[in-house]
């Protein structure tokens, strides 16, 4: 109850020499929908793949459910990532297999249940998605939303305690956008899991979630409720919530003198 | 000076890539107990590399019998010994040609659909989602595709100087009028199972080995977009044909020294 | 493309590779003219070999019983040593002839081996004392020319 579900301490992370995120300390309270936001390349999506194990930090600690993500064999890992699931920004779809065949995907690999039973449970997480009707098409024959939305019933196939949302509403018509939230909030709330949304769509956010953080150069920069955020006077937060063109993050790419370089250094 | 340390550079790079590729065998070696236990995985392979390769293999099979045969004769019978034809045909077939030619075709055809799936694949973050659905892609994609094509290999390779036999039997038998008996007869006495047709299984094999790692590792180890899905399934054609003729040299020179 | 639509095409590829082997390994090649069982082996000495190289068959009354191992020179006799192996079954007299000679007329060159008489058998491992080498067909030829050449010059004028 009172201790957070996911927890990042003083996280360093880098690329050879690149380095994404300089010191990162958050955490997921369970049952809560937390989104991480910030502009484009600034390491959110990293922020996911650590917390999943699938790249380790160079310094701090990533725990999840009191483990530290770092310190887990491979058995180990695999066993923490069948109670997480991960909605990937496309959906990566089996696309040799139907929507049916990928939802099943997981409880054929790791459950010993009888075929009858895996079928119900299949159509039920397609049914809560609102596709059970498309469950003999083909990965390749749905639309942008649509192939999300079988993604997210395979990624609760399992019941995860702990849901991941890469980028979720990006390139979504209105009403595609709508029905995910609505998705992931309503799922969220039903299995009692938590969820962790890296997205920078404020507007959809500001509706579904419990929390939230934003990242500039590697760091938080803001954080808090959504009413917090809404009337928040810090200046990166207040442009980026009101898509501001000019504020702490710049118009102007860094030039030199605009006069001097019109005229060509002549006089 | 700069060119030399291009080159070292290269070296290095081919080396580092080498080594890339033996820890990648080995984890595919690893990760192969549910290729056998899960069979339907591997066979569903075995339809895509191998079966769907039959055409090609079958019908490249009977043209170079049938150009063996004519331009056997026409060298052969200058000589007065047309009815070697049979000797020849099948021996140039058995130890070369037979296992390097349907290996360069099976690195085209099949080697190449490989790795454009795996590479999309990879592209399309299903490979990244099988991982953290906690299932190693590496059990259920790549080894099932490997041990598809070291299967296929051999008995591509068998079926390919089959019908290089036949075409060179059609050539010298039917339309030239070589005696049919002594094309079988002295053929049955020239090849020698050990040393002609063990041999030559053995080469397919060895091919098959290395054709289906490097279809694998290029694909899965591809940069992220079209272009390098591409370029990778470029690289699987380019280096499987290096290798096979490679390997050809190596293991012609053990096979048949001092002959 | 069904379960076993697909489970059928991958049956029929697999019969279909094993049947070209078998083709392969029983009508194209001799698998049972290679088998050689249990060899034991001789040695046989030799003034010249010719053209007899390693793997080259040893046939006695044309059917194959053996294969040439090893062609060695011998510094101390001055001589070429073969080691040949011979299929178990096949016992020879300590007489036997071992001679180099050719399939056909310009044929590769094997070992032939001719029983003499005696009783006393051929123990693995020991030497051939009757041996005959290849026909180097140069010195046949000029043998022959020389020969031709005394016949056709009337004797010596006197």
């Amino acid at each position: 109850m009172s201790d957070p579900l996911v927890r990042l301490e003083n996280v360093r992370f880098a690329y050879g020499e690149r380095t994404i995120l300089r010191d990162i300390s958050l955490s997921i309270p369970r049952g809560k929908v937390v989104a991480i936001m910030g502009g484009s390349g600034c390491g959110k999506t990293t922020l996911l793949r650590l917390i999943g194990g699938q790249e380790k930090a160079v310094g701090g600690q990533v725990r999840v459910d009191g483990q530290d993500v770092a310190t887990l064999g491979r058995d180990a890992l695999y066993a923490m990532r069948r109670r997480m699931g991960m909605l990937f920004q496309f959906g990566a779809l089996f696309t040799d297999m139907t929507v049916f065949d990928n939802v099943a995907f997981p409880l054929r690999e790791h459950t010993e249940l009888p075929a009858e039973l895996i079928n119900d449970l299949v159509l039920m997480k397609l049914h809560a998605v609102g596709l059970r009707g498309a469950a003999r098409l083909m990965p390749g024959e749905l639309s942008g939303g649509m192939a999300r939305r079988v993604a997210l019933a395979r990624t609760i196939a399992l019941d995860p305690m702990l849901l991941m949302y890469d980028e979720p509403f990006t390139g979504l018509d209105p009403i595609s956008l709508g029905v995910i939230g609505q998705l992931i909030r309503r799922l969220n709330d039903a299995l009692g899991a938590s969820s962790v949304i890296v997205t920078h769509d404020i507007q959809e956010s500001l509706q579904i979630v419990d929390y939230i953080y934003f990242i500039s150069e590697g760091r938080v920069v803001a954080e808090g409720t959504p009413d917090e955020i809404r009337h928040t006077t810090d200046p990166f937060v207040h442009q980026f919530v009101h898509a501001e063109v000019d504020g702490p993050v710049p118009f102007h790419y860094p030039s030199d003198d605009y006069a001097a370089a019109l005229t060509g250094g002549k006089a | 000076m700069g060119g030399l340390r291009k080159l070292g550079s290269v070296a290095i790079e081919v080396v580092w890539q080498l080594g890339f590729i033996a820890r990648f065998f080995w984890l595919i070696l690893v990760y192969s107990g549910q290729s056998f236990t899960r069979l339907n995985l591997t066979i569903r392979e075995l339809y895509f590399s191998g079966v769907l390769s039959l055409l090609i293999i079958l019908v490249s099979g009977l043209f170079v019998g049938l150009v063996l045969g004519l331009q056997g004769y026409e060298i052969l019978q200058r000589y007065g010994s047309s009815d070697s034809m049979g000797t020849m045909v099948a021996l140039s077939l058995l130890r070369e040609l037979g296992p390097v030619v349907a290996g360069l075709l099976f690195a085209s055809r099949a080697g190449s659909a490989v790795t454009a799936e795996i590479g999309l694949m990879k592209v399309t973050e299903q490979l990244k989602a099988m991982d953290m659905m906690a299932v190693s892609p590496i059990a259920r994609v790549v080894a099932p595709r490997f041990w598809g094509g070291v299967i296929s290999m051999p008995l591509l390779a068998a079926m390919f100087s089959t019908m290089g036999i036949f075409g060179g039997w059609l050539i010298g038998v039917v339309f030239i009028g070589i005696d049919d008996g002594a094309f079988w007869s002295q053929m049955q006495a020239a090849v020698d199972f050990r040393y002609d047709v063990l041999n030559g299984v053995i080469k397919s094999c060895a091919f098959g080995v290395a054709v289906s790692l490097i279809a694998v590792f290029q694909g899965y180890d591809c940069v992220p977009t079209a272009e390098g899905v591409s370029r990778a399934i470029t690289r699987t054609v380019v280096s499987s044909a290096l290798a096979i003729l490679a390997l050809d040299f190596v293991m012609t020179s053990f096979m048949f020294r001092g002959l | 493309m069904s379960r076993t639509t697909l489970d059928l095409w991958v049956g029929i590829f697999v019969a279909m590779g094993i049947a070209a082997l078998l083709f392969l390994a029983l009508k194209v090649g001799s698998i049972s003219g290679s088998e050689i069982r249990s060899p034991y082996t001789l040695t046989a000495h030799f003034d010249n070999i010719g053209g007899l190289k390693a793997r080259a068959p040893v046939k006695s009354s044309g059917v194959l019983v053996g294969r040439v191992e090893q062609i060695r020179y011998d510094n101390e006799r001055f001589q070429a040593e073969v080691v040949f192996t011979v299929d178990g079954r096949y016992k020879f007299p300590v007489d036997t002839f071992a001679n180099i000679l050719t399939s056909g007329l310009l044929g590769e060159q094997y070992l032939g081996l001719e029983p003499g008489g005696e009783e006393k058998i051929l123990a693995p491992g020991e030497t051939i004392k009757k041996t005959q080498s290849a026909v180097v067909l140069e010195k046949l030829i000029s043998q022959f020319m020389f020969d031709k050449a005394a016949a056709g010059e009337p004797a010596p004028t006197k």
